[in-house]
């Protein structure tokens, strides 16, 4: 079993402080799911803890496994397990689907060691599959002229093929239609299991009808007001994030 | 002409070891060759012998490191040397025919399909083609004028040529796999003059590959030329591989010749040579002539790439598209330099010329100069030169991915390259060509 510990966290943009000290213990085989209007920090906190370099950890600790991360390369975090789901992932003109994922593969393999193609391509495509993705799409530029929906469904994939040990899942339901939606969290729900802990982050309580949570936090203005469990969510969806402020304020 | 003082260095030697002398040498080995073939020789020698090196103030060598375009050192092959037994490895592909050239003699090759040579399709060396098709090497070889700046270098070429490849394709006669040139350099010091010549009459289909390889990481001179013809309708798909040893001058003047409804593709891998210039000349002259000009460059290191072409439009309803992608590494230089000429009788022209750079380094030079001359009223003409990084965000994505800079690097290098890559029509081409890029480029 793994965790990922998050104490005291600190992250700025510029000179900006965006995130104000949270702490959060994440462990496999858990979603948690972080609500909280625009510009709380909720989306600056996972880019800071996938190691983004425009986002500056001042204070505090992430700690996979007991393990500082903050030393590594965004890179070395990714392949020690940490895997960010972006809200607008880039695009890679040029750079087929196939080829961005075997040389993520690729890259978690010792050195000298070469990847089986034919077991790739098997297990890519039972992915796809599972993910009810045409196997076209491989061979297409990643992200490249993709829908909203298909560029969600290509962070899943690549999810589902690098297996993280944990998830920070950043807006996942911006920008998909209801059907779109439903395709993604079944893609979630299928991968969720007890070797992954997922971090969701949305301000819509939309998506944790598909995605059921252990845990809700709430977070406004760069910490965690509130915590509780699913029904704070649905809570939150029919009084909206006024009270908790108010609740907050007066604590 | 500018005065010399004392303290100025001495002037770079015109024609280092290639004197008269090794020209009569050269000349009397070539026992069979019909007497059109040693005039003409002389005569390039006589021009080559007359024109000064490149110098600074040459507009067709600006930004240029002419210093590193010298003769200095470098030897023709002695005429006695035993011709080359080994055929060297080349690109991984099923051809319809191979050739091979060491040091610019023919080395062992696969032989032709016996149902193309039966079709009257030619591959062959030039020598065997001087005996048999003297006619077409009068024509065709070498037949285009030298506008680039390398003139004194393309008559040097002509007059040292040893032998080459000859590539003929009939009337209405189409090849779909490719017919495959090795040239390789295997003496240190040595000066080379491979050459690829490709005639495509009226309405045939063929394709070419050229690959210049050298054994071993030596310094060498690779002066080479190639010549496509394409006749009334014909297509030619041309590619070179220049993978010359990293200590390599390398020279190369391509020209390409576009008549009615023809259309030409040339591609032009870069991967070697330490100081590497090509001259690109391509004429469109019949209508509905379509010359689409092609390059790729890895510039790593502290080398230079030097490519300089020249788009004419002679004639009404003709189109050129020209796509030169440079990745630049390191400490390394690239020049493009590209001229569009339309003439004053070739309306509705359809030119362009794009020449697009990836910095992935700080210390890394790309200079472009792109230049129109249009003389006719009704014409499209677009170029345009472009330098850009690595967009951090992309960097960022596929390092989230695990992905280490260095491989990403590389990844995104193959992207920018695939724009590129993606107009060769055949596949098996493109995947051959990626897998060579490939393993040059590991970083």
């Amino acid at each position: 079993m793994s965790s990922l510990e998050i104490r005291n966290l600190h992250v700025s943009t510029g000179d900006k402080e965006i995130v104000k000290g949270v702490s959060l213990t994440i462990n496999s085989g858990e979603v948690h799911a972080i609500m909280g209007p625009n510009g709380a920090g909720k989306s600056s906190m996972a880019k800071a803890i996938a190691g983004h370099p425009d986002y500056l950890i001042t204070e505090g600790e992430v700690l996979l496994d007991a393990k500082s991360v903050l030393e590594m390369e965004s890179d070395e975090r990714a392949r020690a397990g940490i895997f960010l789901a972006f809200q607008y992932p880039s695009e890679v003109p040029g750079v087929s689907i196939a080829n961005f994922l075997r040389a993520a593969i690729q890259a978690r393999m010792a050195e000298g060691e070469e990847i089986d193609a034919a077991a790739y391509y098997k297990r890519l495509y039972e992915k796809m599959d599972l993910l009810k993705i045409d196997r076209k799409f491989t061979s297409r530029s990643v992200n490249e002229g993709f829908s909203g929906g298909e560029k969600k469904r290509s962070e899943i994939l690549q999810m589902a093929m690098l297996e993280p040990r944990f998830a920070l899942m950043d807006e996942t339901d911006s920008g998909l239609d209801i059907d779109a939606l439903k395709i993604v969290a079944e893609g979630v729900n299928h991968l969720r299991g007890p070797n992954l802990g997922v971090l969701l982050i949305t301000h819509y309580q939309r998506l944790l009808n598909y995605i059921v949570p252990d845990h809700v936090h709430v977070m406004i203005d760069g910490r965690l007001v509130k915590s509780g469990d699913r029904t704070l969510a649905l809570e939150l969806e029919s009084k909206g994030y006024g009270w908790v402020k108010k609740e907050f304020a007066n604590a | 002409m500018v005065e010399q003082s004392a303290s100025m260095p001495a002037v770079a030697d015109p024609i280092g070891a290639f004197t008269e002398q090794a020209l009569e040498r050269h000349l009397a080995s070539l026992e069979k060759a019909p007497a059109f073939w040693l005039e003409r020789k002389r005569a390039a020698y006589a021009k080559f012998a007359s024109l000064p090196l490149p110098g600074r103030t040459d507009e067709a060598w600006r930004f240029s490191t002419v210093s590193g375009v010298s003769l200095d050192g470098f030897t023709p092959a002695a005429p006695a040397a035993a011709p080359a037994q080994r055929r060297p490895a080349g690109i991984d592909i099923a051809a319809a025919a191979t050739l091979a050239f060491v040091d610019g003699r023919p080395a062992q090759a696969g032989p032709i399909a016996p149902e193309l040579a039966q079709r009257g399709v030619v591959v062959s060396t030039l020598t065997q083609a001087l005996a048999e098709h003297p006619d077409l090497l009068r024509e065709h070889f070498m037949a285009q004028p030298q506008k680039l700046g390398s003139a004194k270098f393309a008559a040097l070429h002509e007059a040292f040529v040893e032998d080459g490849a000859f590539v003929f394709v009939p009337k209405g006669v189409e090849i779909d796999a490719p017919i495959v040139v090795v040239h390789a350099a295997s003496r240190p010091q040595g000066a080379l003059f491979p050459h690829t010549l490709v005639i495509a009459d009226d309405g045939s289909r063929v394709t070419v590959v050229d690959h210049f390889v050298s054994a071993g990481d030596t310094r060498q001179f690779a002066c080479g030329a190639n010549d496509l013809y394409a006749g009334h309708g014909a297509k030619i798909c041309y590619a070179a591989a220049q993978c010359w040893s990293t200590k390599a001058l390398s020279l190369q003047f391509n020209s390409t010749v576009v008549r009615r409804d023809a259309r030409v593709q040339s591609l032009n891998i870069h991967l070697g040579g330490g100081q590497a210039r090509h001259e690109s000349l391509s004429q469109l002259q019949a209508p509905g002539g379509f010359s689409e000009m092609l390059a790729v460059t890895v510039a790593s290191g502290a080398r230079e790439f030097d490519q300089r072409t020249l788009q004419i439009h002679q004639a009404p309803n003709t189109k050129s598209d020209l796509l030169y992608k440079n990745a630049l590494l390191d400490k390394a230089r690239t020049i493009f330099s590209g001229l569009i000429i339309v003439d004053p009788d070739a309306q509705k022209t359809d030119a362009y010329q794009r020449n697009a750079n990836l910095m992935l380094s700080d210390d890394a030079e790309s200079n472009a100069l792109p230049g129109l001359e249009i003389q006719a009223n009704d014409v499209r003409c677009t170029h345009g030169a472009t330098s850009s990084r690595i967009d951090p965000e992309q960097e960022f994505y596929l390092k989230s991915r695990g992905i280490p800079p260095k491989a990403a690097d590389e990844l995104l290098i193959f992207g920018f390259f695939e724009e590129v890559l993606n107009r060769l029509e055949s596949e098996e081409l493109h995947a051959a060509l990626r897998t060579l890029i490939r393993s040059r480029v590991r970083m």
